[in-house]
C-alpha cells in the first residue's frame, strides 16, 4: 500500500474508476456507517420518519447500555476469553511450529495436513457432545470453557501461520549458535525469540479478532455469568422495543477496537484463512 | 535422542487437537445410535439407525438442505463475482486508494451479531429501517424482508460479511500480477476487457477457487446471523442443515437425532474439505 506512488494523470478512466470506486465503497459501508450515527441519536431520533442526518449528538446511550445490560462484565468476558485463549494457543502451537520447521521428518507434512483438517469440521458437528459434556461437568457458562474452545478452534491456523514463519529463518543462524554451544532453551531465547516475535504477534492478533467475534459457540454454551459481546448484542433482538439507539451503542463499543485491529491485520488474515494458499 | 525433544514439543498441540477430533466425534457417533433426550432421563436404549431415519425424514430437513445449498451458493456467486470486479476497479491508484481499501474491508471484522441486527432493524425494518424509507422515497411500497424474503435477507447479510473478504483475496493475488506482460500486451493494443479476460482471470483461478472452499467450509453451517435475525423461520423458511441441528439439540432436547444430523453435517463439509485440503497441500510442496 505504502508503494511509491507516481503523480496521477488526470484521464477521463481516472475520473470513471475513482467516482465508481467510491460511490460502491460508500455503498458498501453505509450499514456501518449508519451504525455510528445512530449510536449517538435519542432513541426517537434513532427511529424518525425520514431518517434524520442532521442532530446534536448525545452520549447518553453508551451510559444508558451500561445500566440496561451489565455491559461491562460482558466486555471483560470478551477481554478475558480472546485474549487468554490466544495466549495459551501460541504456548501451544509455537513449540509445535518450531518443530516442525527446525526438524523436518517425513510425518511434518503429513501432521500440517491432519491440523489443517480438523480446522474443515464444522462446529455444528461437535455442538451436542460438547454441550453434553460441558452440562455433566459444570462447565457451562464458565469462561474456562470459552477458553479452551477458542484455543482448540484456532490452533490449526496458529499451527501453520508460525510453521510459515519459522519456515523462512535461516537454519545456519540456529546451527551457528549451537555450534557455539548455546542450549536449546538459549537458543530459543536469545536468538530465535527476536527473530519471531514479528511473526507471534501477527499470528496473535489475527485469533485475537476470530476469538473475539467468535458467536456460534458464545452463543450457544454462554449466558449470562461468561456472556460475550457477541451474546450480549443477540440479546437486542427481540421485536419488542426498538432500542436501536441504544443497540448501535453497544455495538459501536463491541466492534470498533476490533475492526481497527483487523485493519492492521489484513495480511495475516490472507495468509492464515487461507492456509498460505495465497501470498 | 537428537530427535526427542523436536518430538516431544509436538505433542501438547497434538495431543489436545487429536482429543478435540476425536472425542466429539466418537460422542457423536454413540449418541446418534442410542435414544437420548435431554428432558427423559432414564435408559439409553441402543436404537439402530432410527435417529437417522428420523432426521432424514423430517420433512424440515429437505427445506434445510435446499436451504443451505441456496444460502451457500448465493453468497458464493454474489462475493466471487464482486470482488473480482471490486479488486479490479481498486487495484490501480487513484485519489483516496488507501482509505477505500480500509472502508471496504471493516463488514469482516464486525461481528457476526451485530451486523445480523444492524441489517434485520436498521436496514429491513418495514416502518423505520433505512430500505423501508428508500422504498418510499422512489413510490414503492416497503417491503417487511424477514417475514416476505427471510432466506434472502440472510444471503445479503452474509454476503455483506464475505464479500469484503474475497475483495481482499483477490486485492492479494492481483499484487502478484507480472506489470509488463500487462504493459506488453497495452503495446500492442489489447482493451482492457481483453486483458481481463486473458491475463487478470487466468491469474485469479488459483484464489478464485481458494475463495469458493473457504466460503463453502465457513457458510455450510451459518448460525448466528439466523439465530439473531429470523430464528429460521418463518416455519422452516431461513432453516438451514446446522441450525435445524442446533433445533434438535438445544430446542427439542433430542441429543440423539441432533447427533444424527451431525455426522451429515460433517460428511458435508468434508466434501468441500477434501478439494481444499488438495489445493493447500500442493502448494506446500513447492
Amino acid at each position: 500500500m505504502s508503494s511509491s506512488t507516481p503523480p496521477l494523470r488526470v484521464s477521463p478512466t481516472l475520473v470513471a474508476r475513482t467516482i465508481a470506486a467510491w460511490f460502491v465503497t460508500l455503498v458498501i459501508f453505509f450499514p456501518l456507517g449508519w451504525l455510528i450515527v445512530t449510536a449517538f441519536k435519542t432513541e426517537l431520533q434513532a427511529i424518525s420518519v425520514p431518517p434524520l442526518v442532521v442532530f446534536k449528538p448525545t452520549l447518553e446511550n453508551f451510559v444508558e447500555v451500561q445500566d440496561r445490560s451489565n455491559y461491562l462484565l460482558f466486555a471483560a468476558n470478551s477481554l478475558i476469553t480472546s485474549v487468554v485463549s490466544t495466549l495459551l494457543g501460541l504456548a501451544i502451537a509455537a513449540p509445535a511450529a518450531y518443530s516442525m520447521a527446525f526438524f523436518r521428518s517425513p510425518g511434518t507434512r503429513r501432521v500440517l495436513m491432519w491440523m489443517l483438517s480438523t480446522k474443515m469440521m464444522p462446529a455444528v458437528g461437535a455442538l451436542v457432545p460438547i454441550y453434553v459434556l460441558a452440562q455433566t461437568t459444570g462447565l457451562l457458562d464458565t469462561r474456562l470453557l470459552l477458553i479452551v474452545i477458542f484455543t482448540l478452534s484456532n490452533l490449526p491456523i496458529m499451527v501453520w501461520m508460525l510453521y510459515s514463519h519459522f519456515k523462512d529463518i535461516p537454519h545456519e543462524i540456529l546451527e551457528a549458535a549451537r555450534m557455539d554451544g548455546a542450549t536449546l532453551w538459549q537458543e530459543c531465547r536469545q536468538v530465535l525469540m527476536p527473530l519471531v516475535m514479528g511473526g507471534l504477534a501477527s499470528t496473535g492478533l489475527l485469533c485475537l479478532v476470530l476469538a473475539w467475534n467468535e458467536a456460534f459457540w458464545s452463543l450457544n454454551l454462554s449466558s449470562a455469568k461468561a456472556g460475550t459481546l457477541a451474546a450480549l448484542i443477540a440479546s437486542y433482538s427481540s421485536p419488542e422495543g426498538l432500542f436501536w439507539a441504544k443497540l448501535s451503542a453497544a455495538s459501536l463499543l463491541a466492534i470498533a477496537p476490533i475492526v481497527v485491529i483487523g485493519w492492521f491485520s489484513q495480511k495475516q488474515l490472507v495468509q492464515g484463512m487461507t492456509f498460505g494458499a495465497v501470498k | 535422542m537428537k530427535r526427542f525433544v523436536p518430538r516431544m514439543l509436538l505433542v501438547p498441540a497434538v495431543g489436545t487437537l487429536f482429543l478435540w477430533m476425536i472425542v466429539p466425534l466418537a460422542m457423536t457417533i454413540y449418541f446418534s445410535l442410542i435414544s437420548y433426550n435431554l428432558m427423559e432421563p432414564g435408559d439409553h436404549d441402543f436404537v439402530g439407525l432410527d435417529n437417522f431415519t428420523f432426521f432424514l425424514t423430517d420433512p424440515s430437513f429437505y427445506t434445510a438442505v435446499i436451504n443451505t445449498l441456496v444460502l451457500l451458493g448465493s453468497v458464493v456467486v454474489l462475493t466471487v463475482l464482486f470482488g473480482v470486479a471490486m479488486a479490479l476497479l481498486i487495484d490501480q491508484p487513484f485519489p483516496g486508494r488507501g482509505i477505500v481499501r480500509v472502508l471496504l474491508i471493516s463488514p469482516f471484522f464486525v461481528m457476526p451479531t451485530v451486523n445480523a441486527l444492524m441489517w434485520k432493524h436498521m436496514m429491513m425494518n418495514p416502518i423505520y429501517g433505512v430500505l423501508a424509507q428508500l422504498w418510499k422515497l422512489f413510490g414503492a411500497t416497503p417491503v417487511d424482508w424477514m417475514t416476505d424474503h427471510p432466506l434472502f435477507s440472510v444471503i445479503v447479510m452474509v454476503s455483506w460479511q464475505w464479500l469484503p473478504f474475497a475483495t481482499l483475496i483477490f486485492m492479494t493475488a492481483l499484487q502478484s500480477m507480472n506489470r509488463e506482460q500487462l504493459e506488453a500486451s497495452r503495446m500492442d493494443g489489447a482493451t482492457y476487457l481483453q486483458q481481463v479476460r486473458y491475463l487478470y482471470l487466468p491469474h485469479l483461478g488459483r484464489s478464485i477457487a481458494v475463495v469458493i472452499m473457504i466460503e463453502a467450509i465457513f457458510l455450510m453451517s451459518v448460525f448466528a446471523e439466523i439465530f439473531t435475525t429470523t430464528g429460521g423461520g418463518p416455519g422452516d423458511a431461513s432453516t438451514n442443515v446446522a441450525f435445524l441441528i442446533f433445533k434438535e439439540a438445544l430446542l427439542n432436547f433430542d441429543v440423539g437425532v441432533a447427533s444424527a444430523g451431525a455426522l451429515f453435517a460433517v460428511v458435508l463439509a468434508n466434501i468441500a474439505a477434501i478439494f481444499l485440503i488438495r489445493l493447500v497441500g500442493k502448494n506446500l510442496d513447492r
